[in-house]
């Protein structure tokens, strides 16, 4: 017998979960105000998160997806990313969506339901977040493959999370990532959960970095609790995507503390026990030992933080609620380049009708 | 991009040539003329296409613009979407229409609503490209006919050339447009017939019915490859002395269907004919509009002429299947003695 492949997954963390430093941190850690930095938008993101939770409690948003305990990932992801990349996310990497300059305020509109809240002010060319679990990952093929064909030293992120590893289109996209050695980073936000199944019983691989090896890509592990993990295996990642390396898959280990979304019961299917435990690991808490210990965080400086960001959402909440809806004409309006005049009559029967 | 080896002869050439043909020379004209046009597909490179729809793009222009992809429908789904929010203009081909399901939810669910969804910000000026329908005694998936699911999705174009030149001015129009096309080409008539396309790069308009015929006893509708027969069998009420105007509907989505109903509206008497199964199909939306178009001249009611509800049979069955000329003939007889 001749073994004719052999595979390892790395798996990279650099904090334990009290923040105490497992060994010599990345470069960029050992600046306060870049950690700081990555605090801030993970504080922003549970803020925004429980503002979120809280108007759709009251009537006040539609359905929203929480991304209580994943703030490490998505922050740490789009930290690393520059600018002129481009994110494609799932539909809960609001921390990733923050950090890329998409606002508040239209987060909240995409999910109060009106289409405005996708069309960013500053990530143009970021994609709005994808419902259809994993079917985005053909896009950032796309958009890879328009970057490497113009030249462009851009690399396309996509974020979907540890059920959408078992979909056909994410295997198509990762393969294909690997024939033509496109510049993605493919990350895999492994919360543990898809809805109500398992991990386990989501596949029987290992690891689910390892689908990578399948598709001729690199495949690595990373704690997702652990911000500064994330950022240098994104980062990392990035460089080499965007250098003509290829394309990696990044498994970022994390946890779903809160339901699947606002219409979900998580009590249905797994023990308070065992969300209690993962508590334990969680990012914010984790970065916050560390700067409290190593960089002298200091009391003050956490309660101006947990207020500013609190008055940035209020602020943003309340220019939410203030936006009347758009006209009916806005669903002619955006659906090809110019209104065909096959559409004409229907649009001024929408129009013409009074709402009850 | 480069652009260093391609052709830069672009005087326009009058040419004799086939549907498929017809379809190789808009993909290259698009190609000289719009550096970024991409073309990719399975085997859509050296081999050309398995039907030749390709052929020898590779050799003249640069081979990062015409791409073997794996063997990934969904991908070729998936990736013109980014290709084209990104500011290319991508022509996927899906070998044959019966793999082009998993393109369908990545049509629905993301190229249809990228405008929508994001209030023009990104778009998607994509092609796709399929063979499709029956009559070429293919093996099981390689005959259906299933334009109907994609004249149903909104914020898509759905085209469907009958001719060598509309072959050639559709799909440049199509991969001009800046939103998304389906583009269906009846491979029974790949090569039937041969005629004079001049390649001038000019597009035909989209959203418009060519009238092929004219007459003023009953229109014929018919779109692809099912237009011979209908031609067919106006020839032969021609004979009876009953003339009948023929539409090639062409541009199924969006419907022009002024031209249709100003037909009608002439006649009185209409039949629709398509290769797909009749329930559901498209004829079902021409009869319905012109059922509520409220025609104060229509004389018969608006007979179907279509596939059966059945799965569409192996080759063996085939022809008892597919809508004949003596059917239409047969239909458009029973509509004219309406009274
Ligand atoms: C293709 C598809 N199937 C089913 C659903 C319904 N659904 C929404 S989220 C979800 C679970 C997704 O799990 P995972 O990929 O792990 O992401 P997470 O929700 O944990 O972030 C399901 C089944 C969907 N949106 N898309
Ligand atoms: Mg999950």
């Amino acid at each position: 017998m001749t073994i004719v492949a052999r595979f390892e997954i790395e798996l990279t963390r650099y904090l334990d979960a009290d923040g105490a430093a497992l060994g010599e941190l990345p470069a960029f850690a050992s600046n306060r105000e870049t950690l700081v930095e990555l605090y801030r938008w993970m504080v922003l993101a549970r803020t925004f998160d429980q503002k979120a939770i809280a108007l759709q409690r009251t009537g006040r948003l539609g359905t929203y997806a929480s991304s209580l305990g994943q703030e490490g990932v998505s922050v740490g992801l789009a930290h690393a990313m520059r600018p002129e990349d481009v994110l494609l996310p799932s539909f809960r990497e609001h921390g990733a969506q923050l950090l890329r300059g998409v606002t508040p305020k239209e987060l909240l509109q995409y999910w109060g339901g009106d289409e405005r809240g996708s069309n960013f002010a500053v990530p143009r060319q970021d994609f709005p977040v994808c419902i259809p679990v994993g079917s985005h990952a053909p896009h950032a093929a796309g958009a890879a493959l328009a970057f490497k064909l113009r030249g462009e030293p851009r690399a396309a992120v996509a974020v979907f999370g540890d059920g959408a590893t078992s979909k056909g289109d994410v295997y198509e996209a990762m393969n294909v990532a690997g024939a033509w050695q496109l510049p993605i980073v493919f990350v895999a936000t492994n919360n543990q959960w898809a809805i109500s199944v398992p991990r386990n019983a989501q596949t029987a691989a290992a690891t689910l970095a390892q689908k990578a090896i399948g598709a001729g890509l690199e495949g690595r592990q990373v704690d997702g609790n652990d911000v500064i993990a994330v950022r240098q295996v994104i980062g990392e990642a990035l460089d080499k995507a965007r250098s003509g390396g290829s394309a990696t898959l990044i498994e970022a280990l994390t946890y779903r503390l809160a339901d699947h979304t606002t219409a979900d019961d998580a009590s249905r299917y797994r023990d308070d026990d065992e969300v209690a435990k993962h508590w334990k690991q969680e990012p914010v808490a984790r970065l916050r030992s560390h700067l409290t210990t190593a960089h002298s965080w200091s009391k003050a400086e956490e309660e101006a933080l947990i207020e500013a960001c609190a008055a940035q959402v209020e602020q943003a909440t309340d220019a939410y609620l203030a936006e009347p809806p758009e006209p009916p004409e806005a669903m002619f309006d955006h659906l090809y380049a110019e209104l065909p005049s096959a559409l004409a009559a229907q649009r001024d029967a929408a129009l013409a009708e009074t709402p009850e | 991009m480069t652009t260093s080896s391609e052709s830069t002869q672009a005087a326009a050439q009058a040419v004799e040539c086939t549907l498929v043909e017809g379809v190789n020379l808009a993909l290259a004209r698009a190609l000289q003329d719009d550096p970024t046009v991409v073309i990719l597909g399975e085997d859509v490179g050296i081999d050309g296409g398995v039907f030749r729809a390709t052929q020898s793009l590779i050799g003249r222009f640069d081979e990062s613009r015409v791409r073997d992809t794996p063997l990934s429908e969904a991908l070729i789904g998936g990736l013109p979407i980014g290709l084209a929010a990104m500011g290319l203009r991508p022509v996927a081909e899906i070998q044959f229409m019966g793999f082009i399901y998993p393109v369908i939810d990545q049509l629905v669910n993301h190229a249809s609503r990228m405008r929508t969804r994001t209030r023009g910000r990104l778009s998607c000026p994509l092609v796709i490209r399929a063979p499709y329908g029956g009559g070429v005694h293919a093996p099981e998936h390689h005959s259906e006919s299933m334009e109907a699911m994609f004249t149903h999705i909104p914020g898509i174009r759905v085209v469907i050339p009958s001719s060598p030149a509309k072959a050639y001015g559709l799909l440049l129009a199509a991969i001009r447009d800046p939103d998304p096309v389906v583009f269906l080409e009846p491979k029974r008539i790949y090569r039937a017939v041969r005629e004079t396309v001049v390649d001038d790069g000019r597009a035909l308009a989209l959203d418009h019915c060519f009238v092929t015929r004219e007459g003023s006893d009953v229109t014929l509708i018919g779109w692809g490859a099912a237009l011979s027969e209908v031609m067919d069998a106006a020839e032969t009420l021609a004979t009876d002395g009953v003339e009948a105007e023929v539409i090639d509907v062409a541009t199924l989505k969006l419907l022009d269907f002024e031209t249709i109903a100003a037909s009608v509206e002439k006649t009185g008497r209409c039949v629709i004919v398509h290769e797909a199964p009749v329930s559901g199909g498209f004829g079902a939306e021409i009869a319905a509009r012109l059922a509520g178009a409220g025609l104060v001249n229509l004389l018969a009611p608006i007979e179907r002429v279509a596939g059966w509800d059945t799965i569409m049979p192996l080759p063996r069955l085939e022809d008892r299947y597919m809508p004949s000329a003596g059917r239409v003939v047969a239909a458009a007889r029973r509509v004219m003695e309406y009274s």
